[in-house]
């Protein structure tokens, strides 16, 4: 499990895509986002944590077709397939590779976007913390939206129209965690329900997804 | 008729486009359902 | 003598062909005589006005919405289980009819929300979860239109039927959470204070019949279909081998 999991980092960093590409594009979101709705500071102080919830949501979204799309290709998926790791090991291992390349990242630097977009002091604790919880889960649920479409030839579009419905949850709890923190409500609620999410989705969902996966090695 | 008063043209608009919707599922299903059903005859009397 | 029996896709076919017509029948007589008598002999609402009239198209078809998505997760449950064809077809069959009602209870509460509420459309949690059903739906349909095999297709979407039908509660109680709504309470439930008012129930009680039987006699029909297109797909196979 580790060795597969060091094997999916490094790919992850060789090929160079993973890390820097939706940082990146996290960066370019929340840059366009004032040119959008104009400069004030008030407003965009208020939709600030659904902003940086919604473009790390995309950001993790735009590196989901490959957690599975190359080892498919080249047949390394079928060989973990027959390794003695379970497969549901693999897809959790796989899920925790793309969260390491991309979800650990946005994590570390939404703070500092937050700053671009007038985030009320306050809550930049609450937006580290429930991206730190919810990001997991984002990327778990990817993995299963990826592994679905796995044989598809086109399959991004699709998947994007699977999994953003599946990120709904996730994104209600977690952004009003970020909002409850500005304004000094009690965050306790959402946050909790954000790391049950997590905590469930990792529990279940490797399942699902190596149920998808062998159908699609079939 | 029915005096719907001020709200007419919303009791009517929804009525009308729900029983488009209905008509419409409908006629898609009958209409995919004969193709369906001619091609599967045509198939079957060519093999015998 | 078992339930099972009617999984076969030939027994299905010849059991089905003379219900098929029996159901249509029901459903039009049903869904005429509801939708007449809410419309034209019901009473006004003290306080809507006529608007009360959208209440017989607009509870039915968002009963049938979620209903829907509750019989294709049954049969999607009942095609990875005991794996029978016709059952994965069926939930096939019952997806676009499920998109169709909950684009009508989606197009209904926009009219009627309009004079009501002030607004065609509101973030409301009731609202909402009828929004992300739509997405749920359309995610199914076109995975179904993605796939070429036919088994694969029906194995995926099962298991996006169940994995989706987990998030679509929890999203029901995210939505809940995250906003409180305009839409009242149940208008259907047991709580006998909350409901509408006897005039108004009994011809909803018709329309809504209409609306099962409708649903019940597409899905027939539709799975029919694919049953066929199944059949069609196995001979043109058999001719390309030989």
């Amino acid at each position: 499990m580790i060795a597969l999991l060091l094997r999916d980092l490094r790919l992850a960093v060789r090929a160079g895509g993973g890390f820097g590409l939706g940082l990146a594009f996290f960066l370019i979101v929340v840059v366009l986002v004032p040119f959008g709705v104009g400069p004030e500071a008030e407003i965009l102080s208020r939709i600030a944590p659904g902003i940086l919830w919604v473009a790390s949501l995309l950001a993790a979204l735009l590196s989901l077709d490959r957690i599975f799309a190359l080892d498919y290709e080249d047949g390394a998926l079928a060989l973990i397939a027959t390794s003695p790791l379970p497969l549901e090991g693999a897809a959790f291992v796989k899920a925790l590779a793309h969260w390491i390349t991309t979800g650990l990242p946005l994590t570390l630097a939404a703070p500092a976007l937050g700053f671009l977009l007038n985030l009320k002091p306050d809550a930049y604790w609450f937006l580290f913390i429930s991206l730190a919880l919810g990001t997991p889960a984002l990327s778990m649920i990817g993995t299963f939206g990826a592994a679905l479409t796995v044989g598809l030839r086109r399959g991004g579009l699709l998947m994007s129209l699977l999994v953003l419905p599946l990120y709904v949850p996730t994104l209600i709890f977690g952004a009003e965690t970020v909002r409850r923190g500005a304004e000094g409500l009690t965050t306790t609620t959402p946050l909790v329900m954000v790391a049950g999410i997590t905590a469930g989705v990792f529990a279940f969902l490797p399942f699902a997804t190596a149920a998808a996966l062998r159908i699609n090695l079939r | 008729m029915p005096e719907l008063g001020k709200y007419a043209v919303h009791v009517l608009s929804s009525y009308g486009l729900s029983l488009a919707l209905l008509v419409g599922i409908v006629a898609v299903s009958l209409v995919r359902s004969r193709s369906v059903k001619a091609r599967l005859e045509a198939l079957e009397k060519q093999d015998g | 003598m078992s339930l099972w029996e009617y999984a076969n896709p030939k027994k299905f076919m010849s059991f089905t062909a003379p219900i098929l017509p029996v159901v249509t029948v029901a459903a039009l007589v049903c869904l005429v005589s509801g939708l007449v008598w809410g419309f034209f002999f019901t009473p006004e609402d003290y306080r809507q006005g006529s608007t009360v009239k959208i209440f017989y198209i607009h509870v039915p078809s968002a009963l049938m919405a979620i209903n829907a998505w509750f019989m294709m997760l049954v049969a999607s449950l009942i095609w990875l289980i005991r794996r029978h064809h016709v059952s994965a077809l069926a939930a096939k069959a019952a997806a676009p009819v499920g998109i169709v009602m909950t684009l009508i209870a989606l197009v209904t509460g926009a009219i009627w929300g309009q004079p009501m509420w002030g607004t065609w459309w509101a973030w409301d949690p009731r609202l909402t979860s009828f929004l992300i059903l739509f997405l749920f739906y359309l995610g199914y349909v076109a995975l179904w239109a993605a796939i070429d095999d036919p088994d694969t297709a029906a194995d995926l979407t099962s298991v996006l039927c169940i994995v989706g039908s987990v998030f679509a509660v929890l999203s029901r109680y995210a939505v809940n959470f995250w906003n409180q709504g305009l839409h009242q309470g149940a208008s259907l439930s047991m709580d006998a204070e909350e409901n509408v008012a006897d005039i108004f129930w009994y011809p909803a009680l018709v329309a809504i019949a209409g609306f099962v039987l409708l649903f019940i006699a597409l899905v027939l029909l539709r799975t029919r279909t694919e049953i066929r297109l199944r059949r069609i797909r196995a001979l043109e196979t058999r001719a390309r081998r030989s």
